[in-house]
């Protein structure tokens, strides 16, 4: 008889916890492709590049790294003006090109995008501070899809509204944010070029460049002068876009408040209007649900971008009896989340994109600890330069805290919990807001259930932040309205007779 | 036992227990793993832990002492350059074990033997223990065995259990490592159950292992993912740690440094080591030495110094 082994005698770790340590350290892996940048930007009217009348200049800097990147030409009202005279001189011929022709351009575009992907990628991620994987696989390749599902529809517009009569607006005005800023260009220009209207576009302050790289695009795709101008600039350039006579719709993505001041703006004038503002998601777990793939979901939702998604699922609502078990596995899963230089391969989460946004994130935070929740982060070491914040994670929250109704619109997780579906649906729908959702359980009628009521524009069942250009996305309540993507979206940039 | 309460009850009890997985959460998960890049010293240092975790294995039918020796001298050797680490053991038939422990015995590479009527399973239990016992008189510091998936999937888990505790009896002295063999379990939520029900009746540190290697598909990033979170849950429940091995379909470096990351990001340090960690494999070892000898001199080597023969360079 052999001798044995002392019979399961468990030789227990006292502290019965993971060591994420550092036996084995990754060293940097930057990407390391051009970006191909100017010193300098000049605005993009009548398909050429042109200083600012004023000759002014602003930098745009690296939030990873606080250095300046370039000088990007400062628009005022009278650039503006040129730009839209530009636009609309254009649509004459371009809203009267067949859709196929329309379509040709916009694949041209698309597969340009392509070639130039990693060009771009890295563009973006040094001026906005998204960590290069997330440039690389998500925002660019999503780019080059909204161009190729919108050329398919160019010549297709009739099929849209059958028996109906469809007309483009004419000149389009966009404003677009700093969280996604190739990706909401592509989101707004995209539609709107296959439906026929020609388009001035401002790009955030902090984020022009990848914008005015696309102006490189539209020359190599030889797409007629003034079909798309851009004009970079801050607010007062915004307005003097989306308040041009001229432009007869506008399409907004951004905060909420300065999306009531644009429609204040507006009221009293025949421009159509989409809005796309903030949010302040609930993500829901039922304790039936798979719950790593439900903390996977929890992460992705709200850690994706450093949390500068107006979709961020960045109220956890847990049921009770598995809070315990949810926050201890959201502990152990931030713990090998990476911070640091965005152009690293292995970065998961990067810079900030503004000293202004670290601010109010760290402000934010304050004052969730100021009123009692409980705060729980990765501990990470943080690069001494340039706007991070570390990955975060608040407990025992109640829906009175700032933290849980305000848009934090950063890598700070709220999490509050519930007893019952009626609690659950109540605490979700308690909200200005009503944006998106997240449902997580095993049971597929309840996935139903609650989508029917819930009150957000896109609810995600047993996943989060999926996007796809065949998808509409939009708000309700104070997230806006109109739809970006699908159908539905397109027809936002059209007149139905 | 009345056949009422026999799979679907049981195994929904069970899944009340430990939980379910939802499978494209878990693809979601491990394509993660894939997009880290390992670049440098810390390539060096995941390499050569690759190659310390082999399980250096043959399982022909016309293997042979002479192939064994051959065996044998790779893995206490894996290449002339110096540095480069011995395999964790030798993987051969129970007729292999003695000329196997002939050349490692007194060195850090163990033997380890599949047994109980391997791959099948399916000879009576008395058959598959005396396999294990013929192993381990003659030598095997570790023994492979396949559990019972017929038990399984009819939902006979006292059955299956109970065969597990006693090849673990039989093994005395000798680690265990319990092949579920996934691909014949196809769901992820039965390899997280039959892990769990393995992982209760065997010992600290015995291994649970994804495949025998010789069926259509073998170890991949989201079947090791489910076990490793298995791993996880149990050790976290109840303080046993369980050792891991995915085994077959693992052929090139740079799917072994994928699957590392995995351990790395679920079970921490205290799995990056061949303890607690293996690699079935064959071909594997000689793509780990070969980009190691690239690592070394900065080029790669002319395609004839490397085969993909396991016994071989």
């Amino acid at each position: 008889m052999p001798k044995t082994l002392s019979p399961s005698k468990p030789k227990t770790n006292p502290a019965r916890e993971l060591v994420f340590g550092d036996l084995w350290e990754f060293d940097p892996a930057p990407e390391t492709a051009d970006p191909k940048l100017k010193k300098k930007y000049d605005i993009f009217i009548n398909g050429r590049f042109v200083p600012s009348r004023s000759g002014k200049y602003f930098a745009t800097i690296n939030p990873a790294t606080e250095a300046k990147i370039a000088d990007i030409a400062l628009a005022d009202a009278s650039d503006v003006d040129a730009a839209c005279s530009a636009a609309q001189r254009a649509f004459i011929n371009w809203g009267r090109l067949p859709g196929k022709e329309r379509g040709k351009y916009l694949y041209r575009i698309a597969r340009l995008l392509q070639d130039h992907a990693r060009e771009f990628a890295v563009a973006e991620t040094m001026d906005g501070g998204k960590p290069i994987k997330e440039s690389r696989d998500f925002d660019v390749p999503m780019a080059a899809a909204h161009f190729f599902y919108h050329a398919g529809w160019a010549d297709k517009l009739e099929f849209l509204a059958p028996g109906r009569q469809l007309a483009p607006h004419g000149v389009v005005g966009q404003v677009i944010p700093w969280n996604f800023p190739l990706l909401m260009l592509a989101w707004k220009i995209a539609p709107a070029l296959a439906a026929g209207n020609c388009v001035v576009l401002k790009p955030a302050e902090t984020t022009s460049i990848t914008a005015l790289k696309f102006g490189e695009i539209c020359q190599e795709a030889g797409l007629p002068n003034g079909v798309v101008n851009i004009v970079s600039g801050a607010g007062e350039t915004g307005a003097a876009v989306i308040n041009h006579p001229l432009t007869s719709k506008v399409a907004f993505t951004g905060s909420t408040e300065v999306g009531k001041i644009i429609m204040r703006s507006l009221a009293g004038t025949e421009k159509k209007m989409t809005m796309e503002l903030g949010g302040k998601a609930a993500n829901i777990i039922f304790d039936d649900a798979p719950l790593d793939q439900a903390v996977e979901g929890i992460v992705n939702g709200i850690f994706f971008n450093q949390g500068h998604v107006c979709c961020a699922g960045s109220r956890l609502l847990v049921q009770e009896s598995i809070a315990d078990e949810v926050l201890a596995k959201l502990k152990r899963r931030i713990a090998v989340l990476r911070v640091g230089d965005p152009l690293d391969k292995n970065t998961d989460l990067g810079a900030i994109n503004s000293a202004e946004q670290l601010a109010k994130i760290t402000d934010l935070v304050k004052s969730g600890v100021a009123e009692g929740a409980e705060k729980h982060d990765n501990g990470c070491k943080l690069p001494a330069k340039g706007f991070f914040f570390r990955p975060t994670i608040f407990a025992n929250v109640s829906m009175s805290h700032r933290i849980a109704r305000e848009e934090i619109f950063g890598p700070v997780l709220s999490i509050l919990t519930f007893r019952t579906l009626e609690e659950a649906v109540e605490k979700a729908n308690n909200t200005a807001y009503g944006l998106s959702a997240g449902v997580w359980t095993d049971k597929g009628s309840r996935i139903l259930k609650m989508s029917t009521l819930l009150k957000a524009g896109v609810v995600w069942a047993n996943t989060y932040n999926k996007f796809d250009p065949t998808s509409p996305f939009g708000g309700s309540k104070e997230s806006g309205f109109g739809r970006e993507g699908g159908k539905q979206g397109l027809l936002d940039y059209l007149t139905v007779h | 036992m009345p056949a009422a309460v026999k799979a679907p009850a049981s195994l929904r009890r069970l899944f009340d227990e430990i939980g379910t997985v939802d499978h494209v959460g878990i693809e979601e998960r491990v394509v993660k793993y894939t997009t880290r890049s390992i670049k440098k010293k810390s390539k060096v240092f995941g390499l050569r832990l690759a190659v310390s975790m082999v399980d250096l294995t043959t399982l022909e039918g016309k293997d042979t002492p002479g192939k064994v020796a051959s065996l044998c001298q790779k893995a206490l050797t894996p290449h002339d350059t110096g540095g480069i680490p011995s395999t964790a053991a030798v993987c051969v038939y129970p007729a292999m074990v003695k000329h196997a422990k002939k050349h490692v015995a007194g060195t850090k590479v163990k033997v380890a033997s599949v047994a109980t009527a391997f791959p099948s399973g399916q000879a009576p239990l008395k058959t598959r223990l005396a396999e294990v016992r013929a192993a381990v008189n003659d030598g095997a510091d570790e023994i492979d065995m396949v559990i019972n998936r017929g038990a399984f999937l009819s939902g006979e888990f006292g059955l299956m259990q109970d065969e597990i505790a006693a090849v673990v009896e039989a093994c005395g002295v000798a680690r265990l490592k319990v092949i579920l063999e996934v691909s014949e379990l196809e769901t992820y939520h039965n390899i997280r159950a039959a892990s769990f029900l393995a992982m209760r009746v065997i010992r600290p540190n015995d291994f649970i292992k994804t495949s025998t290697g010789k069926t259509s598909s073998n170890a991949t990033l989201g079947n090791n993912q489910v076990m490793l979170e298995a791993i996880r849950d149990h050790f976290l429940a109840t303080g046993v740690p369980i050792a891991m091995k995915p085994a077959g379909g693992i052929r090139t470096a740079k799917q072994a440094l994928h699957f590392l990351i995995a351990v790395k990001e679920t079970l921490g340090d205290e799995w990056l080591n061949n303890r607690r960690y293996r690699f079935g494999a064959s071909a594997l070892l000689n793509d780990l030495v070969r980009q190691l000898e690239k690592e070394r001199t900065g080029a790669y080597q002319a395609p004839w110094n490397f085969s993909e023969a396991t016994e071989g360079y």
